[in-house]
């Protein structure tokens, strides 16, 4: 009950402002985000985020679990894109054993990692364009969202919460007929883009309301902590896929959008754009997928194809020892960051030799980028701000944890 | 690809511009340097992480401030280890500083003077580890209901919580 006292607190300043409570349950916050308005008739004098209703401990509970264990709990942080989270965590826990991945691993994460961003961005479309008032783009958006879900669901059994990502490679080899799958849908996507684009950025009604809302400086938003789209949009041309690729983003041609005016118009543009490039990164995976194994030979960390595992003695061993021990990963500590679609996406992992994690924080782009808020919606009106939520594309299940 | 050894020995690694700028600033603010797995850990006096984020930031050695967390290496002393991760985009290149504390004084310098983004880190490790950030605008729990006791993330405290 403590989050129904009077806190966090904020008193009116004056007397001819007043305090306005929007949320939690608010549609357009899009979760449980609860924000303290202080308001002087429609104009925002002062704002303040008040988060926490989704925390339940994930980082805690990580340092319980074996280090494969953890896996399955990175999905709940954002539950958007899931595998995205799967791959900053076991790149992590890769990075502190010094475990080699093969390529064609490599290039299964970068098709569904882009994927995945595509599925985001379209979430994050559906629900802004909704909250603007263009009801059908969120029917469009969904559409697609759903080839995406039922590929995810084809390459792993679970249509959200995937886990295929695994320390040292992949879950399973891609089933037949995948890569047809993600074909036909990249195919066919951009003409997709196209009628979101043709509902959305010639409509003036759109235009209206976004353009000059919301607006943050490159300076402010390096300072407050922004990443992702929402910097790019602020006119700073800094991604991690580019400059300080991983898992192979070095060998794929793609351009980074980048925008001035860093309005919430600016970062629409932004990840419409996105769009288009993950289709193409997607694109060229697809095209240039290596042959080989998608598990990195490591038999005392990666779980044994099951057809070993029934055959030969050894397998069952490690098996019998991985599931029931875990495996030691060596002392030390990384921070491993990757490009979330929301932003850096970053997990801190603290080993002190044994089989479970001494420390996991994860460093959720949603959580740094929230605290931009009020800063962009300060001295403008109460219907701003639900374009401005929508436009730094928050999920709450990353900013609780 | 086996694991290198880490490099301790903060003579090998004086030729790092971030380890060479803060030793030419304050060599008694750098208590050691560490470069492990890639990643570059500069250890810094209690006193000094405030004054030695303004100095890399006012150097140009870094523009952005990613992460602000914590390790509670419980029962050992000093206890807590505070890690901010510094990022230099134009330099592609990321550093961490770190601060150790005690268990008896959980309390640092704030940051959030030179980084504003370190306003919700901050606030997230006094909720969950206890640490006191001197300095801070608004140190309030930020996860936790105003009344909860304790803090979760630290060692001492249990997994299924106290019941």
């Amino acid at each position: 009950m403590g989050h129904l006292n009077p806190n966090p607190v904020l008193d009116a300043t004056e007397d001819k402002s007043m305090i306005l409570n929007m949320g939690p349950q608010h549609p357009s916050t899009h979760g449980v985000l609860r924000l303290l308005l202080e308001i002087d008739g429609e104009t925002i004098v002062r704002m303040m985020p008040d988060i926490g209703f989704l925390h339940t401990g994930i980082e805690k509970t990580c340092e319980a679990k074996f280090y494969q264990q953890v896996v399955p709990l990175t999905d709940r942080i954002d539950y958007l894109c899931p595998m995205v989270n799967n791959l900053c965590y076991v790149m992590a826990v890769e990075k502190l054993l010094g475990l080699e991945i093969p390529p064609r691993a490599q290039w299964m994460r970068v098709l569904l990692a882009e994927l995945q961003r595509i599925s985001s961005h379209l979430v994050w479309l559906g629900t802004h364009a909704m909250d603007i008032g263009a009801m059908s783009v969120f029917l469009y958006c969904f559409r697609e969202r759903e080839d995406l879900l039922r590929i995810y669901e084809m390459v792993s059994g679970q249509r959200m919460m995937t886990s295929y990502f695994r320390i040292g490679g992949l879950a399973l080899d891609p089933p037949l007929g995948f890569f047809e799958k993600v074909k036909q849908f990249l195919d066919r996507f951009p003409e997709k883009i196209d009628e979101y684009e043709n509902l959305l950025t010639g409509n003036f009604i759109f235009i209206d309301r976004l353009k000059g809302v919301a607006k943050i400086s490159a300076d402010d938003a390096l300072a407050i902590g922004l990443t992702g789209p929402s910097l790019r949009a602020s006119g700073v041309d800094f991604d991690i896929r580019r400059d300080m690729p991983y898992c192979g983003y070095e060998n794929f041609k793609f351009s980074v959008p980048v925008q001035k005016e860093g309005d919430v118009w600016a970062r629409y543009l932004c990840r419409v754009a996105e769009l288009r490039q993950s289709r193409e990164i997607a694109k060229q995976a697809l095209e240039g997928m290596p042959s080989g194994p998608t598990k990195a030979d490591a038999p005392k960390i990666v779980l044994p194809d099951r057809e070993k595992m029934k055959t030969q003695m050894e397998a069952l061993i490690y098996h019998f020892k991985i599931v029931t021990e875990g495996f030691a990963v060596p002392a030390g500590e990384v921070y491993h960051a990757i490009e979330s679609p929301r932003g850096e996406m970053g997990y801190y992992i603290v080993s002190d030799g044994t089989a479970k994690p001494m420390r996991v924080h994860m460093r959720s782009p949603s959580y740094a980028n929230l605290q931009a808020l009020p800063q962009m919606c300060e001295g403008r009106l109460i219907a701003d701000v639900v374009a401005a939520i929508g436009s730094i594309d928050i999920v709450l299940g990353e900013i609780d944890r | 690809m086996p694991l290198a050894p880490a490099i301790t020995d903060i003579e090998q690694l004086k030729d790092r511009p971030m380890v060479a700028d803060l030793l030419a600033w304050r060599a008694d603010a750098v208590q050691g340097a560490r470069f492990d797995r890639d990643e570059l850990t500069i250890f810094i006096a209690r006193e000094a992480i405030r004054e030695a984020c303004a100095r890399l930031k006012a150097q140009g050695l870094t523009d952005f401030l990613s992460d602000v967390t914590c390790a509670d290496y419980y029962p050992r002393e000093p206890r807590f280890e505070l890690a901010y991760h510094l990022l230099s985009m134009k330099r592609k290149e990321r550093v961490r500083l770190k601060v150790r504390l005690s268990g008896d004084d959980a309390s640092v310098e704030s940051i959030v003077s030179i980084w504003p983004s370190a306003n919700f880190f901050e606030r997230e490790l006094f909720d969950l580890f206890g640490i006191r950030f001197l300095g801070h605008p608004y140190l309030r729990r930020i996860m936790l209901p105003e009344d909860w006791e304790g803090h979760p993330l630290r060692k001492d405290y249990p997994v299924e919580g106290y019941r």
